[in-house]
């Protein structure tokens, strides 16, 4: 029994169905881990784009190694250093916050570039033509430049979003339990892998499969000459 | 305090040891994945194409984790079940859980490669005579590689990056190393810092190696050389 829903080990079929609402509590977990995750990615993804971008390059190129170096190294050690580390210096998070944390960090080095990619897309001459128009810089970037970009951002992080997704088991290494930790139990206690296991797989297929064509869509439907910001 | 970091070096660089050699045999896998799957899924025949694309929607639909404790845990089960040993040794589920993972990101960077061949040179290699085969290996692909590396350069640094989760199945990686020796010493800042320095040098070196073959498959665009 796990979560109040006992299982029946009659044969695979029962198996599969007296678990599916253990998996669902975990993919309950999952998908709050994927959210939050993506959240921290969107923001401290904006601070290092931000941060890329400055004149001075005492800050710029800080901002760069921090980016390459999360980049570079896996999510699983950054998770340890996060869940181990921090709290030598006293800070006790709950592993779903560090785990939610670890993920944010490891995918703003990407959504960073985004950004960053998503700003530079924008031609040339749009900078030009509110140039002429006598705009000035802070009105062509949120007027011109941002509107024009947000179509071209938001696929990109919506792939994100989706890896994020795929990333959350690793957080099953410091208890949380999502829906790989939670099928990893139930295999443990019914001495059955391949039922959980297959049907975790299964579930995350379903789920990338609607949402890469969610991505796919808005993708098609965004509309290409900009969306304002009010 | 003395710093233990030199005592925790030895054991480190041998876990360094397997997660190259994982990394470079998952890597080779996975680029033999991505050229079968990547030009079967341009394939005319149906069921390549269909057998193709199940692969790589799998494989890049489900979870790497998910992948790994499926091959280490779930397979032996259903062997026993058809009466067949099917226990993987977890360096075997490890390669063959990241080389069918990146081969299937990477299948989709060699067709997308494939796709961007100038038609012309399909058409020349028809006029020449050339059979479907010959266009294939001799024309189409030698211009597309070039195409691939950039995205290639980034799946290897993301295969080394993976390999750390096969510490989870017990394998003695880098990772695997560590987490040893912060059960025994609990030097947590110390540990964690130096693998993550050491998981960079090894990306950045990784990252330079793809350059240099980058540069070298450049000649293979057309009008150079």
């Amino acid at each position: 029994m796990l979560f109040g829903f006992e299982w029946d080990t009659t044969n695979a079929l029962t198996l599969a169905l007296s678990i599916l609402p253990i998996l669902m509590v975990g993919l309950w977990v999952t998908l709050q881990a994927t959210v939050l995750g993506f959240f921290v990615a969107l923001v401290m993804g904006m601070v290092l784009a931000v941060l890329k971008g400055a004149r001075s390059r005492l800050v710029s190129w800080p901002a760069y190694a921090v980016t390459e170096f999360i980049r570079d190294t896996p999510l699983l050690v950054q998770l340890f250093f996060l869940y181990y580390v921090l709290p030598e210096y006293g800070i006790v998070l709950p592993a779903f916050l560090t785990g939610a944390l670890a993920l944010g960090i490891q995918y703003s080095a990407y959504t960073s570039e985004v950004y960053r990619a998503g700003l530079e897309a924008v031609g040339h001459d749009q900078r030009e033509a509110a140039r002429a128009l006598n705009l000035s810089r802070a009105r062509t970037f949120t007027h011109v430049i941002v509107p024009q970009a947000i179509p071209r951002i938001i696929p990109a992080m919506g792939n994100y979003l989706v890896s994020i997704m795929k990333d959350v088991p690793v957080l099953s290494v410091v208890t949380v339990l999502e829906m790989l930790n939670v099928a990893r139990i139930v295999g443990d206690r019914t001495f059955d892998y391949l039922v959980p296991l297959s049907m975790v797989g299964g579930i995350y297929l379903i789920l990338t499969l609607v949402a890469s064509s969610g991505v796919r869509w808005l993708d098609r439907n965004l509309p290409n000459q900009g969306i304002p910001l009010k | 305090m003395t710093p233990h970091w030199i005592e925790y070096l030895p054991p480190l660089i041998e876990g360094a040891w397997v997660t190259l050699q994982l990394t470079v045999f998952s890597t080779f896998l996975g680029v033999v994945m991505a050229f079968l799957f990547g030009v079967g899924k341009l394939s005319h025949n149906p069921f390549i194409r269909a057998f193709s694309v199940a692969y790589i929607e799998v494989f890049r639909g489900t979870s790497l984790l998910v992948q790994l404790f499926w091959l280490y845990f779930a397979l032996p089960l259903t062997g026993q079940a058809i009466g067949i040993d099917l226990r993987l040794p977890p360096v075997v589920a490890g390669v063959l859980a990241l080389g069918l993972n990146i081969g299937a990101y990477g299948a989709e960077v060699v067709r997308g490669a494939i796709q961007s061949v100038h038609p012309g040179q399909h058409e020349a290699a028809l006029a020449l005579n050339f059979t479907p085969r010959q266009t294939m290996l001799g024309v189409t692909i030698p211009q597309a590689v070039p195409e691939m590396m950039p995205a290639f350069g980034n799946l290897a640094v993301q295969n080394l990056k993976d390999t750390a989760l096969v510490s989870l199945i017990s394998l003695g990686d880098m990772t695997f190393r560590a987490e040893q020796i912060r059960n025994f010493t609990q030097d947590s800042t110390v540990i964690y810092t130096m693998l993550l320095f050491m998981y960079f040098g090894m990306a950045l070196v990784l990252t330079a190696i793809m350059r240099l073959l980058e540069r070298r498959v450049g000649q293979w665009r057309p009008g150079k050389g």
